[in-house]
């Protein structure tokens, strides 16, 4: 899949279709690949990696990079391709700049998953099928990728692409087993103290890095409030206990609607907070309260959050709805 | 100098001892899997991952404090001094990274003027370090000249088949095994150069090692400044603060004012020259875009800070920034990377 991947992008490169590529590149060990911008042949050479490490989803550099002049080429897995036309509905990239190549997953993984099943040390892997065996300072251990699987992979919704301009590998299925409101639905069982509490427990490790902020597609604001000095709430402001749950709460409600649960904050927490689990349950409650919605399922419809319909639920029948759930 | 030994199945009643003297701080797990310096609570294991999620700092320059607070009444605004002697405590199992940057630390904050909120803990703290029996992939210590098997401290630890070996390093840590001693036996040395023979024979192993600070420090200022590779390497940068805050030697802060309406809370709180509004002024922003400010925290590492400490770095290759950076970007590739444009 890489060699394939680096052949088309060196290929639209010469024929001078695209100007840059928007890929992701190797590291130092293995799993510390960094999403770069490729202008030649020879740096695609050189760095360009696909492996079960590349989670990192490139879609939000695209509000930058679809600035400058010329086109770029993004490669897109399933999910990314979702906050790719969610950003493209939002007005947040033109279209027309961007040549996106959807790329088949199976599943990613990173080096905190691989860290959490006790392998550590990890300089080099390789991987068939699946399957990696990775060389550790400690002798070589095995493990699927299956077993270490990032958050998001587990909850994967489809491996169905939105809105690319081509397919290289096989284009996948919707997953029908996809068992993302699971762990919200324990959440919704829990009594209102209870959960009070699980959330207040996650949240107070937070350490405001604003990394889950700074990583998310629909966070694509000019200037966050968070990052206002005038506005009070300035990501620095811990001042209270509470602080840190302002910012999650208010985070959550800004991009209910918008959130394609791409997953990328939970991938990236330092404190390892469970962060789909807010934006989850916007989900689940928008899909009971309003029928099935995904966003950026298209480039069109809108959300159920910006759109009124006569027959939209009574915003007193969600509050009820809401206290009983 | 003596050193002491206790058997690892002792070492909860070792805790359990310490504790009743001060507050005792150890590196464990917690429920979610994140090691953690926390507070010591009776059962408390210390972790199996080599090192904290956050550093130590946070013993020693908390992410946010209380610096004064004014309370108006009236036309009348009193000041009140919030600052009072800490309890004495213990931090037990730093590594030797760690340790090195509480040095760091202490060349800022103990300068003149010196930061009393600081002092006050730094005084009140006392640390036993722990050797590294298993470094990882990450560690680059020894970039630095930091020797994981022969951590510095108040007293230095030492796991080695079936035993914690301790070696006072200085008053504060003599006096600390001395208040646990009924738990400790004396014993010779020997088992301590064989766990540090063990940790040379796995840092030969690193894939770092060869890594050296060549090429950094005061004297290139002005060229590694100008270098072109901060464009690139700052690209993927998400300007979030996880680098910052997790680094043991990051030691910028924001002072701000709580206004309770009453009251009004003058605290401080870690701040990111990664952020946005770091450098924010009445006069606009002099970094404004994330290749200053990326280029900002690496330029103070690696150069301007051993320009003004005797060649000291501001890194010690704990490794955290490489394990935890969101986009993989790192403090080790960027050294690389300009090594490389210079060859
Ligand atoms: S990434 Fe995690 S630690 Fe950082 S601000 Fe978000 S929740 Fe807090
Ligand atoms: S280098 Fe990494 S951790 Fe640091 S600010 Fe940039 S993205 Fe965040
Ligand atoms: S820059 Fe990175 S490796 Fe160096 S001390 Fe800070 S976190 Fe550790
Ligand atoms: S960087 Fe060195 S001292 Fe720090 S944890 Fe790794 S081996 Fe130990």
């Amino acid at each position: 899949m890489q060699e394939l991947m680096k052949a088309r992008a060196a290929a639209l490169l010469s024929e001078g279709k695209v100007n840059r590529v928007l890929g992701w590149a190797a590291g130092e060990f293995v799993y510390d690949v960094t999403p770069t911008v490729f202008e030649s042949r020879e740096e695609l050479e050189r760095d360009f990696v696909y492996s079960p490490f590349c989670g990192a989803n490139l879609s939000k550099y695209l509000v930058k990079e679809a600035r400058k002049e010329g086109k770029i080429l993004v490669f897109l897995k399933p999910c990314d391709s979702f906050s790719f036309a969610q950003l493209v509905k939002e007005h947040r990239i033109p279209r027309e700049k961007v040549y996106a190549v959807g790329v088949e997953c199976y599943g990613k993984t990173d080096a905190t998953a691989l860290r959490s099943l006790g392998i550590t040390g990890i300089v080099g892997a390789a991987e068939q099928y699946g399957a990696l065996t990775l060389n550790t300072l400690n002798g070589e251990r095995r493990v699927t990728v299956a077993e270490a699987m990032l958050e998001k992979c587990k909850s994967c919704k489809t491996k169905e692409h939105r809105l690319c301009d081509e397919l290289l590998g096989e284009e996948g299925e919707p997953v029908s087993d996809c068992s993302r409101f699971e762990e919200v639905e324990k959440v919704e069982a829990m009594t209102p103290e209870e959960r009070f509490a699980f959330f207040r427990g996650e949240l107070s490790r937070c350490i405001r890095c604003n990394a889950c902020r700074d990583v998310c597609p629909a966070c694509t604001c000019e200037t966050c409030v968070f990052d206002n000095p005038a506005s009070g709430i300035a990501q620095k402001a811990a001042a209270d206990p509470f602080e840190e749950n302002l910012y999650h709460i208010i985070r959550a409600f800004h991009v209910a609607g918008r959130c394609t649960d791409c997953g990328e904050c939970t991938r990236v927490c330092p404190q390892r907070i469970p962060l789909h689990l807010l934006n989850r349950k916007f989900i689940k409650d928008i899909n009971e309260f309003y029928g099935p919605y995904q966003a950026g399922d298209d480039p069109e419809t809108p959300s159920p959050l910006t759109d009124w319909k006569p027959d939209d639920v009574e915003p007193g029948s969600a509050v009820r709805k809401g206290g009983r759930a | 100098m003596s050193t002491y030994r206790i058997r690892e199945e002792r070492l909860p009643a070792l805790f359990e001892e310490t504790a009743k003297k001060r507050k005792l701080y150890l590196p464990t797990d917690t429920a979610e899997g994140v090691a953690a310096f926390l507070p010591y609570r009776e059962g408390m294991t210390l972790t199996a991952s080599l090192n904290t999620s956050r550093s130590a700092k946070d013993l020693f320059f908390p992410q946010t404090e209380t610096l004064a607070d004014f309370k108006v009444s009236g036309r009348e605004i009193a000041v009140v001094d919030v600052r009072e002697e800490c309890e004495d405590f213990l931090l037990f199992g730093v590594r030797a990274c760690d340790v090195k940057s509480f040095e760091i630390l202490d060349r800022v904050f103990l300068a003149e003027p010196v930061d009393s909120f600081y002092k006050n803990r730094r005084e009140h703290g006392t640390v036993v370090s722990l050797a590294c029996a298993s470094p990882v992939e990450t560690c680059f210590c020894g970039t630095f000249g930091i020797d994981c098997a022969d951590p510095e401290g108040d007293a230095a630890a030492y796991r080695w088949e079936g035993y914690y070996y301790f070696v006072p390093l200085t008053e504060k840590g003599e006096e600390y095994l001395a208040s646990v001693e009924s738990l400790l036996e004396e014993t010779d040395d020997g088992p301590v150069w064989d766990a540090k023979g063990e940790i040379y024979r796995k840092k030969e192993r690193l894939p770092l090692k060869s890594l050296t600070t060549e090429g950094f420090g005061g004297e290139r200022t002005k060229e590694l400044f100008d270098s072109e590779k901060w464009e690139s390497l700052s690209e993927a940068c998400l300007g979030c603060g996880t680098c910052t805050y997790v680094c043991p030697t990051c030691q910028c802060f924001d002072i701000r004012d709580f206004d309770t309406g009453r009251q009004i809370r003058r605290y401080r709180c870690w701040d990111s020259c990664m952020v946005s509004d770091f450098t924010k002024m009445a006069g606009g922003n002099p970094r404004p875009t994330q290749k200053e400010r990326f280029r900002q925290r690496f330029m103070h590492k690696l150069v301007y800070f051993p320009a003004e400490n005797e060649g000291i770095f501001g890194c010690v290759g704990c490794g955290r920034c490489l394990a935890q950076c969101p986009i993989s970007m790192n403090i080790v590739k960027v050294m690389k990377a300009l090594k490389e444009e210079k060859e």
